[in-house]
């Protein structure tokens, strides 16, 4: 299992592909932001990965880390609202463990992304219930450590556990009642309605899934 | 879409430019790389020493926040994407381009993604260059929170913005500033009532469905969800629906004085605002409260949305003087 290698063209394909769910999706998400929020989540992803898709060729020969950075200043720079923060935060953390390196192994990866998650919950100031990202993210992380030190699994099967359980950490967010962001003012009536931020969240783990070796 | 727009990713920037053509002898853009074209400067800034007073939030609210940059109220807006706050850095480098030694003060609306950027904008001003900013967040939206310190800020955010910018004015220092904006947001209170969404940009349509002929009382600035959903009723009976919150969230007695503001989201005209401000005039004095002074028009819109809001500020004789500074802005003038 050691000689598991994700290599930065994984990171590329990743992030390539996060640019076009940000297009793709962008209709959904301003929909489920409209039933609940401000309606902002879809065109602010999109705003964010444009400016990553015009600069992504030239960071392209830099390592890991660097891209993640430069893709994370660029959503932060670039969106505002709490996505900025919060996903410009994870990205920009998300390669701090394998500063330099040009390909990571999974015991890095699993580092990397819980790095990027920690982030997220400490500037949304949210835990799992809160129904943000943070009920998509921390369950999946946490099941994929599980699934991949305890369980005996495959690094991509670790990571098909991760993005099922960050799907039904979104799932989860529908009965609740918002704890956090705009949707919080809602009380009972954010009920019946998914989180943007879980929906995003869910589509960029489905994402790190597709592209693995 | 009844909108008279280029690209929709181009609406923030494009308005810009209109802005500071329209309004040149009062705003200029900051041109530093980490205002990134979002900061609207006044023309009197560091002009001389005083306390740097900074606004801001998503755009789709004119006039506010750029309406009310100008001499005697904010020194600066930083303006974010539609309905979305601004990022970190503009809103540092609205710091450094107000800041004359004396410390800034940030003041916005109550929502989490302003609160992520500003307050990332005031670390960076701390580590950088020393620079001391406070923060008071804008919180009179009665309906949105039963906790006051959970509550958004709306319209209310004129007011605490305009004793801000006069306390700096009147030579008043950082903590002056901050106390008073903090005592004019504690005697503040909004309540609204929205009869359609405003219409986004990269949508093409409404932010969300409303039926013809509907309204929702308690509606926020941004489209979110009020508190009841129902028939559009005659003015009277909704301005009596919006008032009894807002008197009973503070203690009101006969003989106190108040600041009204009625104002507009956008599409409500000045005809049913002054028949609502009618109604509000005779229930306050039905109260035995005072009008002190009155407000109407669009102060804080939510671009073409259809409904408007009722703003009471309770008075004391520091905040009447604070009110009645004068100002220079583009979108409001006091002599």
């Amino acid at each position: 299992m050691s000689d598991y290698i994700l290599n930065k063209d994984y990171f590329i394909a990743v992030i390539e592909d996060l640019i076009e769910m940000a297009e793709e999706k962008k209709e959904y998400f301003i929909q489920l932001d409209s039933a609940i929020g401000d309606g902002d989540h879809g065109m602010n992803l999109s705003i964010g990965f444009r400016e990553v898709s015009k600069n992504l060729e030239e960071w392209k020969s830099e390592d890991i880390n660097t891209i993640f950075k430069n893709a994370g200043t660029a959503l932060l720079d670039k969106v505002g609202g709490a996505a900025g923060p919060l996903y410009g935060g994870f990205f920009m953390k998300f390669g701090l463990p394998v500063k330099g390196k040009d390909e990571v192994t999974f015991d890095e990866f699993i580092e990397m992304m819980e790095s990027g998650v920690a982030i997220i919950e400490k500037r949304g100031k949210a835990v799992v219930g809160d129904a943000t990202m943070v009920d998509t993210l921390r369950p999946a992380v946490d099941a994929m450590k599980k699934a991949y030190h305890d369980d005996g699994c495959s690094p991509k099967e670790a990571m098909k556990i991760a993005m099922e359980v960050g799907a039904q950490g979104s799932d989860s967010t529908v009965p609740l009642i918002a704890k956090k962001g705009r949707a919080m003012r809602l009380g009972e009536r954010a009920i019946g309605h998914r989180d943007p931020g879980s929906a995003s969240s869910a589509a960029m783990l489905e994402i790190f899934y597709k592209h693995m070796p | 879409m009844k909108r008279l727009i280029n690209d929709p990713y181009d609406v923030v920037e494009e308005m810009l430019a209109g802005y500071v053509t329209a309004h040149k002898d009062h705003v200029v853009l900051d041109q530093a790389s980490e205002a990134q074209g979002r900061v609207v400067v006044s023309k009197s800034a560091k002009q001389k020493d005083k306390v740097g007073v900074i606004i801001g939030g998503g755009s789709g609210h004119e006039p506010l926040f750029l309406g009310y940059v100008g001499k005697g109220f904010a020194d600066a807006a930083v303006i974010g994407n539609i309905n979305t706050s601004p990022s970190p850095d503009p809103c540092y480098a609205s710091v450094r381009a107000v800041d004359t030694g004396k410390g800034c003060i940030y003041l916005y609306g109550n929502y989490a993604g302003d609160v992520m950027n500003f307050d990332m904008g005031a670390e960076k001003a701390d580590e950088e260059d020393g620079i001391r900013v406070e923060t008071v967040l804008i919180t009179d939206d009665v309906i949105s929170s039963e906790n006051i310190e959970d509550r958004r800020g709306i319209a209310g955010d004129f007011f605490v913005f305009k004793v801000a910018g006069a306390k700096a004015e009147m030579g008043g220092d950082l903590d002056e500033v901050v106390a008073v904006a903090k005592k004019c947001n504690d005697v503040t209170r909004t309540m609204g009532v929205a009869m359609s969404s405003a219409t986004l940009p990269s949508k093409g349509g409404p932010i969300f469905e409303m039926e013809d002929g509907d309204m929702e009382i308690g509606m926020g600035i941004h489209g979110e969800p009020g508190v009841r959903r129902g028939k559009i009723e005659p003015a009277d009976k909704v301005i009596d629906q919006i008032m009894a919150p807002i008197l009973a969230d503070l203690p009101y007695t006969a003989g106190d004085e108040v600041y009204v503001l009625v104002n507009s989201l956008g599409a409500t005209p000045l005809m049913d605002l002054h028949i609502c401000f009618r109604r509000v005039a005779e229930i306050l004095a039905e109260k035995g409260i005072t009008i002190y002074k009155s407000l109407i028009g669009s102060y804080a819109s939510s671009m073409d949305m259809a409904g408007m809001s009722v703003t009471l500020v309770k008075l004391d004789d520091e905040i009447k003087e604070l009110l009645d500074y004068p100002c220079d802005t583009p979108y409001f003038k006091q002599f």
